[in-house]
């Protein structure tokens, strides 16, 4: 059986597990304990080892997805998560510009670990107050050739537009480096 | 929809930017505790800037740059009370009072002036109203946001050394005992001498800055020019001044130059396995 492995990463809160749950054909398995830090309180639990969801795609091949713990402390876990994946997802709660330099610093760090494609996906578009893909590109200062996909976390159909515009991203990068 | 947000998070550069490149027309209403101000855009250019509470009229701006005196801004004032600016700009080109030149250039300053107070600004709130021009009957300008923005770091860098160079204001200022420039060669603006006026053990540096209505970024420019200049030293007051929250450094993350585009590596999987990923999760209800 053949594993590939797509991480989903963001800043904390950005709605990681709710993306994965969405999507995921098993239960996430989700390691989660109480916010103990005040200005993390911004929702009861957090993520503090990863979540982790299943697509069987065959009987051979099956697709993972990881995401990472969002809380800062828990850095250490980005590498060994990104190790090897075929491509990553920034996840941004387009409603709280205060995560963005959060989420640019995610960006460039994952970037660092594996130059692979990557897609940001501008999280919770169903908001009055959330932020257009167009303005989360020019904040995050997000290249041309990267896409910037409007996503509901929770709405399994936006999640899988999500997915399908990092494959097409992967088929890309392929079709480019045959050039 | 509305873009809002705290200045902390995001500050007055990242916004000025974000409305350049997007070609923004509306106009972004910012509050803290020294006010609160709109800037007006059309399509990425700044076109209109007031503080609410300190709108100036067209005499005023004029006088402000020198174009009348107070004795005729007051005149026309009195003239024209109720009359568009605009009106009031074409009644006194058309007098052959001032030029068309003379208007646009105060208008603009005066924007710049406020925009470039406002980049000291690193809390409170913004939002951004789309398409929302509340300018009927001003004058407008159209100033490209790339200077400004260049500008208004390049003060906003000057305003932080000066911040470190002199981070408490509850202090008085005494002249030297024995200056370190020689008196007669020393050649002082009208602001310095304002402040000059003032040194004394007894005032500290902030209620000088209140009774000259200064900024903080102006009186600590003139202090610390004075300071370097070896007239003036500094002094504990002589009369315990009203303890002053401490100024909040100013963030200097998210200023950062972009980092350089990456060359991506070709994934380690075959073509033919990434599409069965995407025929598979086409199929997902």
């Amino acid at each position: 059986m053949q594993a590939v492995k797509i991480v989903v990463t963001g800043p904390f809160s950005s709605g990681k597990t709710s993306f994965i749950q969405s999507i995921s054909e098993i239960d996430v398995v989700a390691t989660e304990r109480k916010i103990t830090r005040d200005h993390e309180r911004i929702k009861d639990q957090t993520t503090v080892a990863m979540d982790f969801g299943r697509i069987t795609i065959d009987d051979e091949l099956v697709l993972y997805l990881f995401g990472t713990p969002g809380q800062r402390r828990f850095e250490f876990m980005w590498e060994v998560l990104s190790e090897g994946m075929l491509g990553f997802i920034v996840l941004v709660d387009s409603t709280r510009p205060e995560t963005f330099r959060e989420a640019r610093r995610i960006l460039d760090t994952f970037r660092s670990y594996s130059p692979v494609p990557y897609i940001v996906a501008a999280n919770k578009q169903d908001a009055p107050d959330a932020w257009s893909p167009e303005d989360l590109r020019i904040v995050l200062r997000v290249e041309s050739d990267v896409k910037v996909v409007p996503c509901v976390g929770t709405e399994r159909s936006t999640v899988k537009e999500v997915l399908l515009q990092l494959l097409y991203s992967v088929l890309e990068t392929m079709d480019k480096a045959e050039e | 929809m509305a873009l809002k947000g705290n200045l902390r998070d995001f500050g007055i550069t990242q916004l000025l930017n974000l409305i350049n490149l997007a070609h923004k027309t509306g106009t972004l209403y910012l509050e803290n505790p020294q006010g609160r101000a709109y800037l007006c855009f059309r399509e990425g250019k700044l076109i209109y800037a007031a503080m609410e509470g300190e709108e100036e009229s067209l005499p005023q701006m004029l006088q402000r740059t020198g174009k009348l005196t107070a004795e005729q801004a007051r005149a026309i004032i009195s003239h024209t009370a109720g009359r568009a600016d605009r009106d009031v700009a074409m009644m006194l080109i058309n007098a052959g009072h001032i030029q068309q030149q003379d208007v646009a250039k105060s208008v603009n300053q005066h924007v710049l002036n406020l925009v470039y107070r406002i980049f000291a600004w690193n809390e409170g709130t913004f939002r951004f109203e789309p398409s929302e021009l509340p300018v009927q009957g001003k004058m407008t300008t159209s100033i490209a946001l790339e200077n400004v923005i260049m500008e208004g770091s390049r003060r906003l860098k000057e305003w932080e050394r000066l911040q470190e160079e002199l981070p408490d204001l509850d202090i008085a200022l005494k002249f030297a005992d024995r200056p370190t420039t020689p008196l007669r060669n020393i050649n002082l603006s009208v602001e310095e001498w304002r402040v000059i006026s003032f040194i004394n053990p007894r005032n500290t540096i902030r209620q000088i800055a209140q009774y000259n209505s200064m900024s903080d970024f102006q009186i600590r420019k003139i202090v610390y020019s004075l300071l370097q200049a070896g007239l003036v030293e500094i002094v504990r007051p002589e009369r315990p001044a009203m303890p002053s929250p401490t100024e909040p450094q100013r963030r200097a993350a998210g200023e950062e130059a972009a980092a350089p585009a990456m060359q991506m590596r070709r994934p380690a999987v075959k073509r033919g396995l990434v599409q069965k990923l995407i025929d598979r999760i086409s199929k997902i209800d």
